[in-house]
């Protein structure tokens, strides 16, 4: 479980994160839904230590995100930021192995190789696994990333807009991916999300941010309502129930 | 072994035979009489050719990967022009009585370790702090280059003309006075720090991911990063002193490396670096000297092709955005 207590982040006197309190159950999706700007990201990067909070506290299965040992963490966690740049030339099979240097530290052993190939097989990326990263379209390029994430075999998953780029084809497969992961691995996923109806049919449950702060938490069917939605985004928003599921239509 | 290593280590190869017979060149071609004297002479210029070209290669990749860009190096960013105004600061308080007659061993060394600790200051407030933008750096690091050499020329004005003599060997590049007492100091100096480097060797490439996704995979990034460019000031310290500032050989030997090899990972292009380091300074020097007869235009040569380079970088990464 994710335990967040009274989080506050400001740039200047901007807040951006304004005392978020939340809880997060283990193995399951999450998905945090919000108009840009939110604080969706920054929430993200604080809860795996890439940034530091003005105050408040994070828990993961009862490690203090920010007093733990970084290496012992990154055992536990994983994080996959919403831009990633390299400046240098890597393989996608490169960098996948990165996934593995919590466990190895560089050297990577035959059990580090089976977890290799295998995210790059759940991810098909196997004809692109010897071609360099800048070689790649954005999508592809996207693939190796969360490949690279699940190749890290943490308990708990963050990923910030994983479904930016991808074709359809392939954002139904990842969220297939995911949700095989939470039901028969029993990982614990935090998505940030921007197509609400992918967090609609897949998620457990479904942070909606607005301005810094959280407005609703609860299952799919609480928060894809049409008066929910609407007044998070600021527009009007329709719901129509199909095939037991709540799909949001905004397209007018 | 997949393709894309087949043709690093091919590349290797390669780089290593040509690395090799420079240097057999540099030694062996146009000795005309006294073979042990010519050797021991030609051996001790050869050995201080190679650990400048080492440390510059090896520094500016460390630099590089740390900084995560591929524009900036150590001395772009004007820390070899800091070594200058320190050795400048000296003769201006201390009188060049300090920079001749004190025991060149122990003033090398302290030297090297007042650059360490002012490079470690700047570097850390440079790149341990926010995550800043390229174009910010390179600026910085052109303004702080401009300030060193401007200040060090200031001052060097400011003394009488015998001690600016004694000042000029620091403040050009030159490849053909090096001082060999501080060669073996150098030795030993490059020697350890690489020891304490190549405990650091695996995690540099997972720095190349940049700092948010090294710390995510658990690299102790402050403590990391702080030792990596301890070891590139005390790098860049020691071929400075040995022959001089050289704005843009570092740039020029990594950029070829990274096109040669293709792959970024350091067990490539480290080791493809120094032998293009040593390839441009040994077959450089032995060519210019032995073949056209030319004694200083190595380091001008060197300056313009780098300076291309830089500026071709340059605009490929404004092309890109
Ligand atoms: N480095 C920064 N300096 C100032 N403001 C920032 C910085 N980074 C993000 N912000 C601001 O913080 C707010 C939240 O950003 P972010 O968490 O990325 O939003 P989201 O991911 O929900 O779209 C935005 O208004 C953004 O402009
Ligand atoms: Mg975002």
């Amino acid at each position: 479980m994710i335990v967040i207590e009274g989080l506050r982040k400001a740039y200047g006197s901007t807040p951006v994160v304004d005392g978020v309190s939340l809880r997060i159950p283990a193995s399951g999706i999450t998905s945090i839904i919000g108009p840009n700007g939110a604080g969706k990201s920054t929430l993200l990067s604080i809860m795996a230590r890439l940034m530091e909070a003005d105050g408040g506290t994070v828990i993961v299965d009862e490690l203090d995100v920010t007093r733990t040992k970084t290496d012992l963490l990154a055992r536990r966690l994983s994080i996959l930021r919403q831009e990633n740049h390299i400046s240098s030339r890597l393989t996608v099979r490169d960098l996948v192995g990165f996934g593995r240097y919590p466990h190895s530290k560089g050297r990577l052993t035959p059990e580090d190789a089976g977890h290799i190939d295998r995210a790059i097989d759940y991810l098909h990326l196997g004809d692109l696994a010897d071609r360099f990263l800048d070689e790649l379209s954005g999508g592809q390029r996207q693939r190796a990333h969360i490949a690279m994430v699940l190749c890290q075999d943490t308990d708990y998953v963050l990923l910030d807009e994983p479904l930016n780029n991808l074709d359809m084809r392939h954002a139904r497969g990842m969220m297939q991916l995911l949700r095989r992961a939470a039901d028969e691995l029993g990982k614990t996923i935090v998505l940030v999300m921007h197509d609400i109806n992918f967090a609609s049919w897949y998620s457990d449950g479904i942070v909606a941010m607005k301005a810094g702060r959280v407005v609703h938490h609860g299952a799919p069917d609480a928060i894809i309502r049409p008066e929910v939605l609407s007044a998070i985004y600021d527009m009007p928003i329709a719901v129509q129930d199909v095939a037991g599921k709540r799909i949001a239509l905004y397209y007018e | 072994m997949r393709a894309h290593d087949r043709r690093a280590l091919g590349v290797l190869c390669i780089l290593g035979v040509v690395a090799a017979v420079s240097c057999v060149c540099f030694m062996v071609l146009g000795v005309k009489a006294g073979w042990g004297f010519i050797l021991t002479f030609r051996g001790t210029k050869l050995l201080a050719l190679v650990v400048v070209a080492y440390s510059i290669a090896v520094s500016t990749v460390l630099f590089q990967t740390v900084t995560n860009n591929r524009i900036l190096t150590p001395s772009i960013m004007g820390f070899d022009a800091l070594f200058v105004l320190i050795q400048t600061l000296v003769v201006f308080f201390l009188g060049s009585v300090a920079l001749v007659s004190v025991d060149p061993v122990p003033k090398f060394l302290a030297e090297v370790v007042v650059m360490t600790a002012f490079a470690a200051v700047l570097f850390r407030w440079l790149f341990l702090g926010a995550e800043r933008s390229l174009h910010l750096m390179v600026l910085v690091g052109i303004v702080f280059g401009i300030l060193f050499r401007n200040l060090s020329a200031f001052m060097a004005r400011l003394l009488d003309p015998n001690e600016q003599v004694s000042l000029q060997d620091a403040l050009f590049a030159s490849f053909n006075q090096i001082d060999a007492t501080l060669l073996w100091v150098s030795c030993v100096i490059v020697a350890a720090v690489s020891l304490l480097g190549l405990r650091l060797v695996r995690r540099l490439d997972v720095l190349m991911l940049g700092r948010a996704q090294a710390v995510s995979l658990g690299v102790d990034y402050r403590r990391t990063v702080a030792m990596i460019l301890a070891v590139v000031a005390v790098l860049v310290a020691v071929s400075t002193a040995l022959v001089g500032p050289i704005t843009f050989f570092g740039l020029l030997v990594v950029s070829l490396a990274h096109l040669m090899v293709g792959s970024g990972r350091h067990v490539w292009v480290l080791p493809a670096s120094v032998l293009l380091g040593i390839i441009c300074l040994v077959g450089g020097q032995t060519v210019l000297e032995r073949v056209f007869a030319f004694n200083t235009a190595l380091a001008i040569v060197i300056e313009f092709l780098g300076g291309l380079m830089f500026i071709a970088l340059l605009m490929k990464g404004a092309a890109r955005r």
